[in-house]
């Protein structure tokens, strides 16, 4: 008996294949640089081959000559006006007019018969440059507060600066046995999806716009056209094409798009662009490099006392979603465990590189990491063992945290059981040492990640997803969902929900996303969002669908509504199968008595009480929790890491379609790997280092462990049918885990990553002299202390009660 | 989308036709046999050529003759994956079918050709970029400039050899056959390279390698152990080939050849000297290893940091002679619980 | 300057008159609307163009088709047999295989190569033949076991001789086939 029978589901917890498979396996997914129209042209950008420069002259008129070329436009052709993810940081343009702050800063667009002729005239623009001082690094940033790369933030070059004090740190230091102070550091990556950013504007003679592009949040593109374009929104369109990969790689507006836009206005064609692999990389807004400084107090038996975290965030260029990862490198770790007492401060640093912005688990993976080797480190010293000591200090269910997060199920004690009976941690870890060069080890580490954020990116009272549902005579339902499946398989996830609502298969429902001008708004494919507030939309959506034919179909059978039930597909009495009516039959009895049945879903987060002003950062309607083991071993004479095998249980909720969620757990599994050990963004001589699929190290069939994933339900009363995020949360354990995994393999720790095998053999070497086999960070950057918001810790009390649920007004079903 | 530069194709039939097109089109043309390390420089413009001879329609240019009584030959178009797949290739010169097996990933090797891994151009994280990455940072000598990026002072290139098959060759002593206008020529193979970056190759641009010949296999053992990031796709960042021919447990002819630690395969004469006459003991091997790393001289210009990959060559070697010697390769790790 | 070139794709025979240097995946994508082969670097880095030419998994983006003519060249469209997909394509889509799909063409036709030559491949010699295919989505977990659940499938198909088997054909509804 599957899960889903158990609990009374036909179609919920069911393995079924995605709707989409079977287009994605012959190639018919149309992505959006597989787009064709008639008079189609090509564009291409110029970029900024300095770090930092202003722009003096840009003439055109050698480009503009070349045959084949329809248009070029500069930032003078563009209304002077910035933009940028949130409203707080409109600090970009989409072709830089005075200054670029960054090498691959678009400076102007040609549209043309093909692409080498639009490429051609790109070198033949000619930019009279003024280079400026490139500030690379955090350091250098801090050090020279005479050159500015932005005028606004909350100092000479510091983005963001924040500072939060839940509870008397120093009197939790001063109750523990055991204060500890370690400093990591984690190295910037990027998403790197398998498919380049592309877009195809067309500006119809009729005065509106079409943009098909590669993003995982077409309302926010949507918005920022109507203001970068000047042009009234109801007049533009957007839609999401199939999303070869994000990862939170498309979820800015980007220059490209909107100089297609301005490119198809000005020539009165289709113009389509994709970027290369190498602009891919300039465009960015991957994860952060991240410097942190730890302090956490312990008691002998393992309990936190206390904990205080900084975190330095090397930001890029610009600010794209720079200030709401800012906050997540602070205010989610309090989470996982119990943690009386918090004190965070994280600030955010301009630099002349491509800019900062979410990649998976946004935020997060940098502080977990600290965490998770911190509490390592305690264990060891305490004589505990990793993973019974933090199994003692899970959060409560239904309980706030230090910081006023209300964290309702957690599974994190079961997850830690699963992995641990499930990998033989025990007797692992008791292995004997291998005489040989390779050394096994086992590490542990757990987590915790938001199901979605409380609040929009811009303020605002309106659902944050929404759905409509119309039933179709033939039986047909159409699901209109402004949500963008980037291949975690929200389309399927929401077929599967309207399904099971109105007990008909999930082929039956037509899902038609991501189109700015057929479906609600749902806010984009970003913080585990989309399975919990489009898909209790597309409950509630599908019960008031359920209500009216409820209601049709009672009359017919002579029977009340409340006795009847929606299941293989009919509609009809619950005990009694004679007294049933196909569900095609219930639409045209329903449509006879309604009307046209087209039932709108709209889903908020709900508002709960006495949080404190600022404290928005980091709520979610319910969290996931994640325990990971990784078995490992490294090569002590080359340094070499092979990762054998990895559990990983992973607190679901419920499972919606296990093998989805298998999938993203396995696919955070992978990017939790490649970013433990071979991905990074770094640049040399103002440039980026890698910027190729060869160069920038992304893991093959052969670096991938065994994975064995163990899924975790607890029923979230806040989620779909139970149900939290999975496709986040499981990549955070992996880095601390093979962390953790080496020292215990080797002895030394790498208190950064990527864990390079150089690192290993310098940490060894560094052993055998008798020093303390580490590689980690050594200094802080100088920034003057922010004065703290201080509140008072609202750990281990009640969850909040809920004050609101917007939109909730009735259950007709 | 990467695209190549415009070029007009000769698709050459026979040898006299590619050297007689090489010798036309003169500093305009470039022999193309599997693409795979040509078009990927081409789409850079890293190279420009506005003729290319295509090697694939010349027969003779194909295919593995011979046994390892009498020695090998091997068609300089043959590819990568036949090489590796050659069953009297893996017997008896085991370090060339590994090297061949390792080299990019199975689709390259399916496409790529010995011939081509033999000449492959050297490698510099500052070379193998875009053009608009090179401009932006200040073209090298390499291509369109004149300086060296990774040793600004130099007045030489230290663009990298890459090539996978190159050492293990080297190591087996393999002769390699030349034919240009004026004829054919055979070398040691060793004699093929240049210790600079940018003429990399001691031929002339008219001359073709035909074929890779590789001596009777005698009691030759051999292997080769490659660094790299990952399992696929990833170039050596050190190569090491070892050949030796052992009479009982006594070393009587050694071969260690690194590659891509300098602009050539780099053979470690020194090392080589000290195996012979001894037996491969722990200290021998030891002894052996210090002295082969020698030579190893990498500079910043690839993947992993230069003195891990210096360090790395004394492991590489030493485990390459354990495995020649037969030797227990250090213990393994214990494996999974009971 | 445009060249007369005459290749096969899918069967079926294609008259082409184009650019030299245009690359196959060009010529594939852009002249013949084959958009099914996608392409993730054009430089052989990442295994995302790949098609086979005579059965054998090549990278379209370092290819020119006039080095290609004569031989046969098989993209993803050509996969399925009329209306019955491949069993591959079968088993990619019921067991989640294809997450973002991007890198599936590519991958679904080294794997065909593959089961060409190896029916029953171990698990760690599918992990050798697909490493030449980055797929950032999966971890590749998932692609491993479809490639095993096709390769079984065939075999048995194989053994009961003509015919495809009840599992490989027709249309899947329900749970998979590897699951209890």
């Amino acid at each position: 008996m599957s899960a889903g029978e158990k609990h009374g589901f036909s179609v919920i917890g069911q393995p079924l294949p995605k709707l989409d498979a079977w287009a994605k396996v012959t190639g018919e997914t149309r992505y959006a640089d597989d787009m064709v129209l008639p008079r189609m042209a090509h564009a291409k950008l110029l970029r900024s081959p300095h770090a930092h420069a202003l722009i003096r002259r840009i003439d055109t008129a050698r480009a503009r000559a070349l045959p084949g070329v329809y248009a070029v436009i500069t930032g003078a052709d563009l209304p002077r006006v910035k933009f940028g993810i949130l409203p707080v940081s409109q600090d970009e343009e989409a072709l830089c007019t005075e200054r670029v702050r960054m090498v691959g800063d678009a400076v102007a667009a040609v549209a043309a018969v093909d692409e080498e002729t639009a490429e051609q005239a790109c070198r033949l623009i000619d930019v009279d440059w003024e280079p400026l001082p490139a500030l690379m690094s955090m350091e250098e940033s801090l050090a020279h507060p005479e050159i500015r790369i932005h005028e606004y933030g909350d100092g000479p070059n510091v983005h963001k600066h924040v500072a939060l004090q839940f509870g008397d740190v120093d009197a939790a230091f001063a109750r523990a046995d055991l204060v500890r102070e370690d400093t990591f550091y984690y190295e910037g990556s990027t998403h790197l999806p398998m498919e380049q950013h592309a877009a195809v504007a067309q500006w119809g003679a009729d005065g509106k716009l079409t943009l098909w592009s590669s993003t995982q949040t077409p309302h926010y593109v949507h918005r920022s056209l109507a203001k970068i374009l000047a042009v009234p929104g109801a007049h533009i369109r957007v839609v999401a094409a199939p999303v070869g990969g994000g990862f939170g790689g498309k979820l800015d507006p980007f220059a490209h798009e909107i100089a297609v836009c301005q490119l198809s206005r000005l020539t009165g064609r289709p113009v389509k662009i994709a970027l290369t692999r190498e602009e891919v990389f300039y465009v960015h807004r991957g994860r952060h490099p991240v410097l942190m400084w730890i302090k956490t107090g312990f008691t002998k038996r393992g309990d936190i006392t206390g904990c205080h975290l900084k975190t330095w965030l090397d930001g890029g260029a610009y600010g794209s979603y720079g200030v709401a990862s800012t906050f997540y490198t602070g205010v989610v770790n309090p989470a996982s465990y119990k943690m009386p007492v918090y004190k965070f401060e994280g600030a955010r640093i301009f630099t002349n590189k491509p800019p900062c912005g979410p990649k998976r688990g946004h935020g997060t993976p940098q502080p977990r990491f600290a965490l998770e080797v911190q509490i390592d480190k305690a264990a060891e010293e305490l004589g505990l063992d990793p993973a019974d000591m933090r199994r003692r200090i899970v959060t409560e269910p239904f309980t706030k945290t230090a910081n006023h997060l209300t964290v309702t199920t957690t599974g994190l004690a079961e997850c830690i059981d699963r992995v641990v009976e499930a990998s033989r941690w025990r007797e692992r870890r008791a292995r004997p040492r291998a005489r040989g060069a390779r050394k096994r080890g086992v590490g542990f580490a757990c987590s915790a990640y938001m199901t979605g954020a409380g609040t929009a990116i811009y303020w605002n009272a309106m659902p944050h997803s929404g759905v409509v549902l119309r039933a179709d005579r033939s039986g047909a339902v159409a699901l209109l969902c402004g949500a963008t499946d980037i291949g975690q398989g929200s389309d399927s996830t929401l077929a599967y929900l309207a399904a099971e609502v109105l007990g008909i298969a999930p082929k039956d429902v037509h899902v038609h996303p991501a189109d700015t001008t057929l479906t609600p708004v749902d806010l984009g494919s970003y913080s585990s969002r989309v399975t919990l507030m489009c898909g209790m939309a597309a409950i509630q959506a599908a019960e008031r669908l359920r209500g009216a034919l409820f209601e049709a179909v009672a009359k017919k059978l002579e029977v009340p509504p409340g006795a009847l039930v929606a299941r293989d597909g009919k509609i009809g009495v619950a005990d009694d199968r004679e007294k049933a009516l196909p569900f095609a039959q219930a639409v045209e009895l329903g449509e006879a008595m309604h009307g046209v049945l087209a039932f709108p879903g709209s889903y908020a987060p709900p508002k709960r009480a006495a949080t404190f002003r600022g404290g928005t950062m980091g709520q979610s309607p319910c969290y996931s929790f994640s325990a990971g083991i990784v078995d490992l071993s490294v090569d002590e004479e080359t340094g070499e890491i092979a990762v054998h095998d990895v559990w990983i249980a992973h607190d679901v909720g419920r499972a919606l379609n296990p093998l989805l969620v298998e999938g993203q757990v396995e696919g955070s599994v992978y990017m939790g790997i490649g970013e433990a050990l071979m991905e990074e963004q770094v640049f040399r001589k103002n440039l980026h280092k890698t910027p190729s699929m060869l160069d920038y190290k992304s893991p093959t069939a052969l670096e991938m462990p065994e994975i064995h994933t163990i899924l975790v339900e607890t029923d979230d009363p806040e989620g779909p049918f139970g149900a939290k995020e999975a496709g986040q949360g499981p990549l955070l354990p992996i880095m601390p885990a093979i962390a953790n995994a080496v020292y215990h393999a080797v002895g030394v720790r790498i208190d950064e990553v990527p864990i390079t095998p150089d690192k290993i053999l310098r940490a060894l070497d560094q052993k055998r002299r008798g020093g303390p086999g580490r590689v980690g960070p050594e200094k802080l950057p100088l920034l003057a202390p922010r004065e703290p918001l201080v509140v008072e810790s609202a750990f281990g009390q009640p969850a909040a009660a809920v004050v609101v649920r917007p939109f909730q007004t009735e259950r007709l079903a | 989308m990467m695209r190549l530069p415009p070029f007009t194709y000769v698709a050459a039939r026979t040898l006299a036709e590619a050297t007689a097109a090489l010798a036309e089109h003169g500093h305009a043309a470039m022999l193309v046999a599997g693409g795979t390390d040509l078009y990927p420089n081409m789409k850079r413009r890293q190279f420009e050529p506005r003729v290319l001879v295509g090697l694939r329609g010349i027969r003779e240019l194909s295919g593995v003759r011979g046994s390892a009584r009498e020695g090998v030959t091997l068609g300089a178009g043959t590819t990568l994956s036949t090489v590796a797949a050659h069953r009297e290739i893996a017997t008896h010169y085991p370090a060339l079918a590994t090297a061949a097996g390792l080299v990019s990933s199975p689709q390259l090797r399916a496409m790529g050709t010995i011939g081509g891994n033999v000449c492959v151009d050297t490698r510099c994280n500052y070379y193998n970029q875009s053009f608009e990455w090179r401009r932006a940072i200040g073209f090298c000598m390499k291509k369109d400039g004149d300086t060296c990026l990774v040793a600004p002072g130099s007045t030489r290139c230290w663009a990298v050899s890459s090539s996978d098959t190159a050492p293990a060759l080297v190591s087996l002593d393999a002769r390699v056959r030349l034919v240009g206008p004026g004829g054919e020529r055979t070398v040691p193979i060793a004699a093929l390279y240049r210790d600079d970056g940018i003429e990399h190759l001691a031929k002339t641009r008219e001359e073709i390698v035909t074929d890779i010949l590789l001596p009777p296999a005698d009691e030759w053992r051999s292997t080769y152990l490659k660094l790299r990031r990952r399992g696929s796709f990833d170039f050596p960042v050190l190569g090491v080939a070892v050949a030796a021919r052992l009479e009982g447990d006594v070393v009587r002819g050694a071969r260690i050849v690194l590659g891509a630690v300098a602009s050539l395969p780099r053979s470690a004469e020194r090392a080589e000297a000290a195996l012979i006459g001894r037996r491969l003991t722990p200290e021998v091997i030891a002894t052996v290893a210090d002295l082969a790393a020698g030579p190893s001289k990498p500079l910043d210009n690839t993947d992993f940091t230069h003195p891990y990959r210096k360090k790395v060559t004394r492991v590489f070697v030493a485990r390459a002679l354990r495995a020649i010697g037969g030797l227990d390769a250090g213990g393994s790790a214990v494996e999974e619980v009971a | 300057m445009k060249t007369r070139i005459a290749l096969t794709v899918n069967d079926q025979p294609q008259d082409l008159l184009v650019p030299v240097h245009k690359t196959l995946l060009e010529v594939l994508r852009e002249d013949l609307g084959l958009t099914g082969t996608k392409h993730g670097c054009e430089l052989g880095e990442c295994g995302t163009c790949t098609v086979l030419v005579d059965g054998e998994p090549i990278l379209s983006c370092l290819a020119l088709p006039v080095e290609l003519q004569g031989r046969r060249i098989t993209t993803v469209e050509g996969m399925a047999d009329g209306a019955r997909l491949h069993p591959l394509q079968q088993a990619f889509a019921e067991l989640g295989a294809a997450q973002c799909g991007y890198c599936t063409p590519g991958v679904l036709l080294t794997a065909q190569a593959l089961l060409a030559s190896e029916a029953l491949p171990a698990r760690d010699r599918i992990k050798e033949a697909l490493a030449g295919n980055l797929c950032r989505c999966t971890g590749y977990t998932k692609i491993l076991d479809a490639v095993e659940l096709a390769a079984l499938r065939m075999s048995r198909g194989r053994a009961s001789r003509g015919g495809a088997s009840a599992e490989a054909s027709g249309e899947m509804i329900g749970t998979t086939g590897t699951r209890a």
